[in-house]
Formats: C-alpha cells, structure tokens, sequence
C-alpha cells in the first residue's frame, strides 16, 4: 500500500503491507480482521525473489514509494507524492532507478505551488476577517491528509490562533491519528452543543466537503467558506464550487515538482499514470525521454484530490 | 492597478452581493476619479479594445515559455480561460515596480494596441509580461481579451455608483443606459447628487420586465380578469422609440442604440410630437402577422441597411405603451391611463402599430385564446395589472406577468461536449444533441440539430461530464465526440429553416428540458418530424 486513501487502499484482502508509520492510518481504513505488516522506510524485505523497499512519498502521514529490484534492474512506484516538505509526514526522498512510475495529477505547466507560508498567512488574514466580521470560517478539506495538513499550517503559523477549532468526525479520526505520530496540531473538538458554542462567530470548522448544504453544517452559520485544495489554483473550480475563497494547498507534486523529480531518480524510462498522463507523456517525449502511459483502473472513485472537485457531495 | 486589482479580489473573493456592492462603493468613492472612470467603463462590459487575437497571445507565450502551442492549448482547454492560462504559466515579471494607475495601463498600454502592428503588439505585450504579475497579469489579459466578466452583475455596479452618487437606483440606471464614453466629466456628471438633468434625449427609461406565469391564472391567484388587461406576447426586440429635441432613437432592451439598423422606425418617429417615448417590440412583418423572428436577426447584423432590403424584411414597431408625453413621465399613472394616451399619440403610420388589447370575460376565456398564439406567430399573452405604474426592471412582482405557450420538445441523443465558460470552465456543460436523419426512429444516422447548454442541475451536470470523461471516443478542437448513449428532451420555442446547419433546420431557446435517462438512443425523434414542424408553422 502506498498510503491510505481510498482510491489506494481498499478493504477486502487478508493482508497488506505498508510503511510502519502508516500502520494505523491504513488501520482506519480496512477490516479489524485484516492483517497489517509495517516496514520501516528504506528496510527491504524480500517477496517471491524480489528486494521490495518503501520510501517517504511525502503525500501524507505514512505515505509510501514503491521500490522493487530484481537482478540488478530497480523500478519504483511513486504512488501520490509531494516534493515540498510539510511537517505532518516526513519529507519526500528521491530514489534512483532504472523506471519510474510517476503519478501525474497536476501534470499541467498551470500548476506551480507557492510556499505554504503564504498560504498560511493568507487563511489566518481570512480567519481573522470573519471573526471581525462574526462569522464562522469553514474550510472544507478531504478528512485524511488535507485536514490535517490545514490544521498543522495554522497551528505553527502563528502564536495564538484566533479561535476555537472543530472538526467533523471524520475528520477527527485521523487528527487523534497524526496527534499520536507527533505531529503538531491544535486542540479540537467534535461538534457539540458546547463546542458550537464556543466557536461560532469566531471559530474554526474544519470538515470534508460534502457537509455543505447538511443540517451539520448550518448549525454554524453564519460562515464563511473556503476550500483547500491544489484545484483552487484554477479560479472557475473555485467559482463552481460556490465558496468564498480558495486556498492552494495540495499533497501532490506541482508540474516542476513532477519534471525535477524525474530528472532526480536518473531513470531511463518513465510510466505516466494517475492525471495528465497523455500530456505529461508527450511532455516528456519531446525532451527525449522514453515516457508512457500506464493506465489506472481506480480513477474517479477516490477521497483525495484526484481529479477536480465535481459537486459538493463528490469527494474527488 | 493597484487598487482596482484590490477591488477585483474584494469581489471576486466573496458570494455575497452585499459585500460586492460595498466593495465597489468604496473604489467608486475612493479611487482617483480618472481610473475610476475608466473601471466603470469595464465593469459595465465595455470592450476597450477589439481584442488581441488568441492566436497571437499563444504564440507570444509559447517564446516566453518554451512551451509547445499543444501544450499551451492543453492548458488553455484545461483551465477554461486564456487570460488566466497565460498568467498561470508565463515566467515570473522582473523586478518590481511601481504602480501604474488604471488610466495610464489603459491609455499608455492597451488604447495603443489597436492600432499597433503584430510585431509592435508582440513588444508591448512582452513588455507587459515584464511588467506585471499574478492578479495583475491576469487582469491586465482581461482588458485586452474583450470579454471581461468581472464578477458583479451589472445590476451590482448600478447600485453601488448610486449609494456612491447618493441617488435613487433607477436613477443611477437611467443615467447609466445608453452611451459612457470614459472621462472624467462623465464619471463626475454620473456621480453628482442631483437630478435636474432629464432633458438628455439620448436616455430610455429602464425597461419594465414581467415575470413568467408558470400556472394558468384563477380568480384565486389572479384576482377577477376585469382588473387585467392582456395583449399577445410578441416575439421580437424590445424596444423604446425617443422623440426628444428633435431627435428620433431606438433603444433595445440590452441598452444598445439601434435605430440605424431600422431607418424606418426612425422615419416613423419623426412623426411623433417631441417629448415622446413609447415602449413596444419591433417586429418583422408580414401584412397581418408577424415573421419569424431570424428575420429579424439578418437586420442586426448589418450596420447600415440599403434601402432596397426593407422590401424583403418589412418592420414594424409594435408599441404597448407610452412612457413619456408631451415631456411629462407618465410611469408613475396607471395602465389604462397610458393606454389612452398611446392610442392619442400614434400617428397612424404604417410602421408604427398599436399593440391590440385581447378582451376576455374570464380566465377559461383567455386560456382558450391563449392557444391560438402559434398560429398567430406569437410566443403566449402578456397580463398587465390595470391600476399598475410602470416599475423598473423586474423588482416588484405581480403587475406584469408573461403567460406563454408550452415550448415545443424533441427526444436528442449527445453527440459532443465542450467546455462550459466562466464558473463552468471545468466542467463539460456544452452539448450537442442529434436525431435521426430520416423518418425511422433507431435508423440511419444520428445528425446534430442543436447545442444547449442550460436546464440541467449542478448534480446532473456533475453525473454528464462525468460520463462524457468515461465515454469519449475522439476530439475535434475543444469538441469531444461523445458515444451517443445519453437522451435528453430538448424544449425549444421555435423552429427556422437554415442553410447554415447540415440538418436543414435552426431551434430557437433549445434548452435542456429532461434528461431522459430511461430512454434509449434508438428512441430519439427523427430529422422528419422536426421538418413537419416548420412546414406546420405559420408564415
């Protein structure tokens, strides 16, 4: 398993393999029967002959890339990855190979990240706005990465935050999560009738998308919203998805991200998969690279940021 | 552009109109009067200039960036928007400068491209690139591109210019409709406090909209017919005919002048005592009823009209009432009031009509009559409440009421998809849709008959795209080929023969009524049916 989102990790087998910081992040998700064996990162074990190895991807907290050799050949699966390091999983590492297997979301020049000090600033401005103004700030975010990653930003943005904090319960799931791997995250509450209380007008909501329009989240009004993601670099994906703001904040590699990491591994040969793929292939081609398309069968089912944002009650 | 760049994220980071109109009135208030002057002719969709060519800017961006032009154009489909493709992708500007004001960007670097040569315009705009970035880029691409949507409707504008001029909306409304011409003075004339300024000829009242009658009317709804009036529902342009200072002009509804493309309005006016403005439809005519209307159409079209073609499209303007007489505002009286004074003032030309009233005893009545309107090549029938003012705009509900006949429906298959523009950039919502070519339902071939792209929820729109993803079986420019799988019913409110389109035929208003999703492909309606349609139309 490379990481824990569903269109990844799906329930069903007897047992998996993934990295040991990711043992109970993907325990959130399959069966309490399931066997989970964890691997330390860069530990290899040996499978039917092959050295398999897993390496941080940087995406989310247990995050994996895949490495595989056999008779001296070295392929790797980047699974979803992000080059920046954030502080909520540890940091993406370049792994030299003979093949990579690349993921290709943001496989688009239009895609370049900021720093997320910016990014950061900006959301407390925003925070800070609404609660001048006596509005709650909702900041929709998928439950697993994305949210905490949000929470992470603020919590070592500034001293004091300027408010209370909620999240949905999906949401806190994996807060308990990361708070026990180490990661830096402020004190939350699920939403309760004294929570509401405490934080409406002033707080911070922080919930996957599909609350919007639910009874859940009108108990909160009045708000303002936002939505975190890497589509909201595209202003019409932020205008269609009604909210007020779009912050850019994204657990993949941005499209320099994607074509230095290539360089990086040295490999001769690269599958495109999970996005652009027949851009980047053609991209990476005119560069006289041997690029090409691996096909996926798990697009457009996902909890993650896979494919840009449809309607309120689609996760993708 | 500093501030107006601030002005553009104060609304465009924001759902809420009250927070839009308060942005705007603060930059009307605050901003130096000669950019203001210039934001306002933007923001009120002004082109500044006729915009530079697309093909032009890639190629531009394509040395800049290294890029390939596919991949400018994978980009460009992608995000939806060229001007904010180009300023998602170009490198970094310079160093920073200082702020050039709106009206020195305007004047100094856009005004002058329209007559600059490719090679000039290819300098200045990589001049500009150096020069400006992010929010500003993106913008700076906005004035150049010609169809700027800043955000705010133009009804949010309005309002905030008038809190800012401390005048009445409708006050603002009238000031603002016919021709700003960016200066100073004008900004300041639209801005000034009072109102002793009504002697402008050249300015229509805001039009009066009715809303749509969904249900047909009962006593209970309605009230008793005798305080109704009703007329037909033309299907043409609306229209004010000014007489003023011993001038004649046609104002359309989009606010636009168009009394060149009708000169014998204009004649037709000339008649009228001064002082004069009637409001009405102008109408292609055909002795006793009315044309289709793409007959009117061919007449917009052309900018100055020989006078042999009225021969082949005669026009009239059909007035139902009178806003304006001898001088005097008649809005604020009463229907049957400005109905009298209507019936005093038409000259008796040919060209000029009088909308006729449509008696009826009771509601039954008028349904029944209200069924004859396609034979009379009208769209339904108009329901004007008898003791009602003429309102502004679409504001007060229940004087005015549209009651128009069902649309006509066909079954369609998709057969492409495209991009949808603005809030939809990202999402297929422009759809093609085909019957089968001959009189079999499941035979032959599927031909395209129309595009819609309305009538849809968000959620069904979500589920389309969606299966157009998973289903498309080639490109073709920003068109995909769909596999023709999906059934939609398509209302339409006309049909016209045209040359223009392979299937021989043209809807007007296709929309998406239904989507179908019990039917099969197999069940569309055919390319036979929709001709008996024209061939039943009244001509």
């Amino acid at each position: 398993m490379t990481h824990a989102h569903s269109d990844h990790a799906t329930p069903g087998s007897q047992r998996y393999l993934c990295s040991d910081v990711g043992k109970p992040v993907l325990a959130q998700r399959v069966h309490a029967e399931a066997e989970i064996e964890g691997l330390p990162y860069g530990k290899a074990t040996t499978i039917n002959g092959v050295t398999v190895s897993l390496h941080p991807a940087g995406h989310l907290l247990g995050s994996a890339q895949v490495r595989v050799e056999q008779r001296g050949r070295v392929e790797v699966v980047s699974g979803d990855y992000k080059v920046a390091p954030d502080g909520t999983c540890a940091a993406f590492e370049v792994v030299p190979c003979d093949r990579f297997i690349t993921e290709s979301t943001f496989g688009l020049p239009v895609y370049r990240w900021r720093g997320d000090d910016e990014t950061t600033t900006e959301m407390l401005a925003w925070w800070g706005g609404n609660r001048d103004a006596g509005r709650t700030s909702v900041v929709f975010a998928y439950a697993l990465g994305k949210a905490q990653r949000v929470l992470h930003m603020l919590q070592t943005g500034v001293d004091e935050l300027p408010g209370p904090v909620v999240v949905h319960g999906a949401v806190k799931r994996f807060v308990d999560v990361y708070r026990d791997a180490g990661v830096a995250l402020p004190e939350v509450d699920t939403s309760t009738d004294g929570s509401r209380k405490a934080c409406k007008g002033k707080g911070l909501v922080v919930a996957p998308p599909s609350v919007l329009g639910t009874p859940w989240l009108r108990k909160f009004a009045p708000y303002s919203t936002a939505f975190a993601s890497g589509w909201m670099a595209i202003r019409g994906n932020r205008r269609r998805r009604g909210v007020d703001r779009g912050f850019v904040v994204s657990d993949h590699a941005d499209w320099p991200g994607l074509l230095d990491t290539i360089r990086a591994t040295g490999c001769r040969s690269v599958g495109v998969t999970h996005g652009y793929t027949e851009v980047l292939v053609r991209y990476l081609r005119e560069q006289g690279m041997d690029a090409d398309v691996v096909p996926t069968r798990y697009e457009g089912e996902s909890d993650s940021e896979k494919e840009p944002p449809m309607t309120t009650d689609d996760h993708g | 552009m500093r501030r107006f760049t601030q002005l553009f994220l104060e609304v465009d980071r924001t759902t809420r109109t009250s927070e839009k109109t308060a942005a705007l009135r603060r930059y009307f208030e605050e901003a130096p009067p000669e950019d203001a002057a210039w934001a306002l002719a933007v923001l009120t969709g002004q082109k500044l200039i006729r915009r530079v060519s697309y093909k032009r800017l890639r190629a531009w961006a394509g040395e800049a960036t290294g890029y390939g032009d596919w991949l400018l154009g994978e980009c460009h489909s992608s995000v939806g928007d060229l001007s904010e493709t180009l300023s998602l992708i170009l490198p970094p500007a310079k160093a920073p400068r200082p702020d050039e004001p709106l009206r020195r960007v305007v004047e100094e670097r856009i005004l002058p491209l329209a007559q600059m040569t490719e090679a000039e315009q290819r300098t200045a705009l990589l001049g500009a690139w150096d020069a400006f970035d992010g929010t500003e880029r993106f913008l700076f691409h906005k004035l150049i591109s010609g169809n700027f949507r800043f955000g705010a409707a133009r009804k949010v504008v309005v309002n905030a210019l008038a809190a800012a001029a401390g005048v009445d909306p409708a006050v603002m409304q009238h000031r603002l409709s016919g021709r700003y011409t960016p200066s100073v003075a004008a900004f300041g004339a639209l801005l000034s406090a009072d109102d002793g300024d009504n002697d402008d000829p050249a300015r229509p009242y805001p039009f009066y909209l009715a809303h749509q009658l969904d249900d047909p009317p009962t006593v209970h709804a309605m009230g008793q017919p005798s305080d109704w009036r009703a007329e037909w529902k033309w299907d043409g342009i609306r229209a004010q005919l000014i007489r003023r200072s011993g001038q004649t002009l046609l104002w359309s509804r989009g606010d636009e002048l168009i009394t060149d493309a009708f000169p014998e309005l204009r004649a037709a006016g000339d008649l009228l005592s001064d002082g004069t403005v009637l409001d009405g439809e102008v109408l292609a005519w055909d002795e006793d009823q009315p044309l289709p209307f793409g007959s009117l159409q061919k007449r917009l079209n052309r900018k100055r009209v020989e006078m042999m073609l009225f021969v082949d499209v005669p026009v009239v303007f059909m007035a139902y009432d009178a806003l304006e007489a001898d001088g005097q505002d008649l809005r604020q009286t009463d229907t049957d009031a400005r109905r009298a004074v209507l019936e005093r003032l038409l000259p008796g030309d040919a060209a000029l009509r009088l909308s006729p009233l449509i008696a009826f005893e009771s509601w039954d009545e008028l349904a029944v009559l209200r069924a004859e309107s396609r034979d009379r090549g009208v769209e339904g029938v108009m329901l004007k409440r008898a003791e009602a003012s003429y309102g502004t705009g679409r504001t007060d509900r229940g004087s005015w009421w549209k009651w128009k006949v069902d649309p006509y429906t066909v079954d369609c298959v998709m057969v492409y998809a495209q991009r949808g523009t603005g809030r939809r950039s990202t999402l297929y919502t422009d759809y093609t849709f085909a019957v089968w070519d001959g009189d079999e339902r499941g035979q032959g071939e599927l031909v395209p008959v129309t595009k819609a792209y309305s009538g849809l929820t968000d959620e069904e729109f979500a589920k389309v795209d969606r299966f157009i993803r998973g289903h498309s079986t080639g490109k073709k420019g920003s068109f995909r080929e769909v596999k023709p799988e999906l059934v939609f019913e398509i209302a339409f409110e006309g049909i016209n023969a045209s040359d223009r389109h392979k299937s021989g035929v043209a809807l007007r208003f296709p929309r998406m009524h239904r989507w179908r999703t019990e039917k099969k492909p197999t069940e569309a309606d055919t390319l036979g049916s929709l001709k008996r349609l024209l061939d039943a139309r009244p001509s």
